[in-house]
């Protein structure tokens, strides 16, 4: 019932040791999770000293010098290194963020990179995803509408479109959903914050006519139910939004609706 | 990674959504609220009788409001811990079979214990 240990096979070897280069000025250690993807094959954590004198300010700009320069075995995701992609989103020093907003000076000692927590891992940093897709679309990410549409488009007034502040910024980089224990307990039926602030983001929408259709959708007690305000979403949230009142307002639309 | 022949997302919509949560999640908070000023009750009761003999006590549980008290305490204690138990085995216990026997054992036990509590209280109450 509880598994107190790892599985052999996932506890965490310690890994290859790549020194600082010769004559580095600012040299500072990175250990990194690596696994092969090969079944079978234990987990490692490597370390990388590298010279933050010729390395970029952030943490993403360091894994990208180790990857070109040291080891281009190390694999990752990432694009637009300015935090609206999502993609480079891991745990680091123990959080759950962006490694291209992260600055490396802000880390003391040891930068630890570890993959987002409780996903499946495919290799190294890189994570699948397919069933937190598969919960952001499920809560039907779209404007439903039962009107006509209007000749133009349908209008919104400044104070109405201000609701949204706080909700359309969401990348969907899940750092929220990892971060959360009711996530990972229960991953494969509770929403997470992440699917769950998304489907707020459009019953807050003045716009949208699927209020009545959402909610009844989202009144499960493994869907909605598992959120008990632990809150780690809105602390870890690298855009700095907070899923935990989202969650809150749908929890009080649907109380609401039985009152 | 797992080829299960099935997609997440139609597995997700197959579940659909069990249309319940909100009653529990609202009797949870309305049980807290009574719970709040019964049990500041009790322990402001419970010193005071402190070292008090039985007829003492008996005579205290007597009294309508205490008894009404009394009563209303232990429903709503053992209403929320019923709500929030339940909870706990969502959370944690996720072999079906065993989640399913240890909620029907939850609610039996409850029920049980609560009765018990009850026949206590009118016991003493209606003196015996």
């Amino acid at each position: 019932m509880v598994q107190l240990a790892l599985p052999k096979n996932s506890r965490i070897e310690p890994g290859k040791r790549h020194p600082a280069p010769a004559g580095a000025a600012r040299p500072k250690e990175f250990a990194i999770y690596r696994w092969s993807g090969q079944p079978g094959e234990p987990p490692r954590l490597d370390t990388f000293t590298i010279d933050l004198a010729a390395c970029g300010p952030m943490v993403l700009d360091a894994l990208i010098k180790i990857k070109s320069e040291v080891d281009s075995t190390l694999t990752f995701r990432r694009s637009c290194r300015e935090g609206i992609c999502g993609s480079c989103a891991m745990n680091i020093d123990g959080h759950n963020t962006l490694a291209c907003t992260k600055a490396i000076e802000d880390i003391p000692g040891t930068v630890k990179i570890y993959p987002l927590p409780h996903m499946h891992v495919i290799k190294d940093l890189v994570v699948d995803f397919s069933t937190f897709w598969a919960q952001y679309e499920s809560i039907q990410p779209w404007l439903k509408t039962y009107t006509p549409a209007p000749e133009k488009e349908r209008r919104q007034s400044p104070a109405e479109r201000a609701r949204l502040d706080g909700l359309y910024e969401c990348i969907l980089c899940a750092c929220c959903s990892t971060s959360c224990p009711s996530y990972w307990w229960n991953g494969d039926r509770y929403l997470g914050p992440a699917a769950l602030l998304q489907a707020y983001r459009w019953l807050a929408d003045s716009r949208d006519e699927a209020t009545a259709e959402r909610l009844e959708d989202l009144e499960d007690p493994f869907k909605l139910y598992r959120c008990h305000t632990i809150m780690n979403c809105t602390n870890t949230c690298p855009k700095g939004l907070n899923p935990a009142r989202a969650i809150a307002e749908i929890k009080k639309l649907i109380v609401e609706k039985h009152l | 990674m797992i080829a299960t022949g099935r997609s997440e997302i139609a597995r997700l919509k197959a579940r659909g959504s069990a249309k319940s949560g909100a009653e529990h999640w609202w009797r949870q908070r309305v049980t807290a609220i009574a719970n709040l000023p019964l049990v500041i009750w009790f322990v402001v009761s419970a010193v005071s009788l402190s070292g008090a003999g039985y007829e003492e006590v008996r005579a205290w549980l007597g009294g309508l409001f205490n008894a009404t008290m009394m009563v209303l305490l232990v429903i709503s204690l053992f209403w929320h811990a019923r709500l929030g138990i339940q909870v706990v085995l969502e959370d944690y216990v996720h072999a079906r079979g065993v989640r399913l026997a240890a909620q029907i054992g939850l609610d039996l036990l409850t029920v049980a214990l609560l009765v018990s509590c009850l026949l206590a209280i009118l016991q003493v109450s209606l003196g015996s």
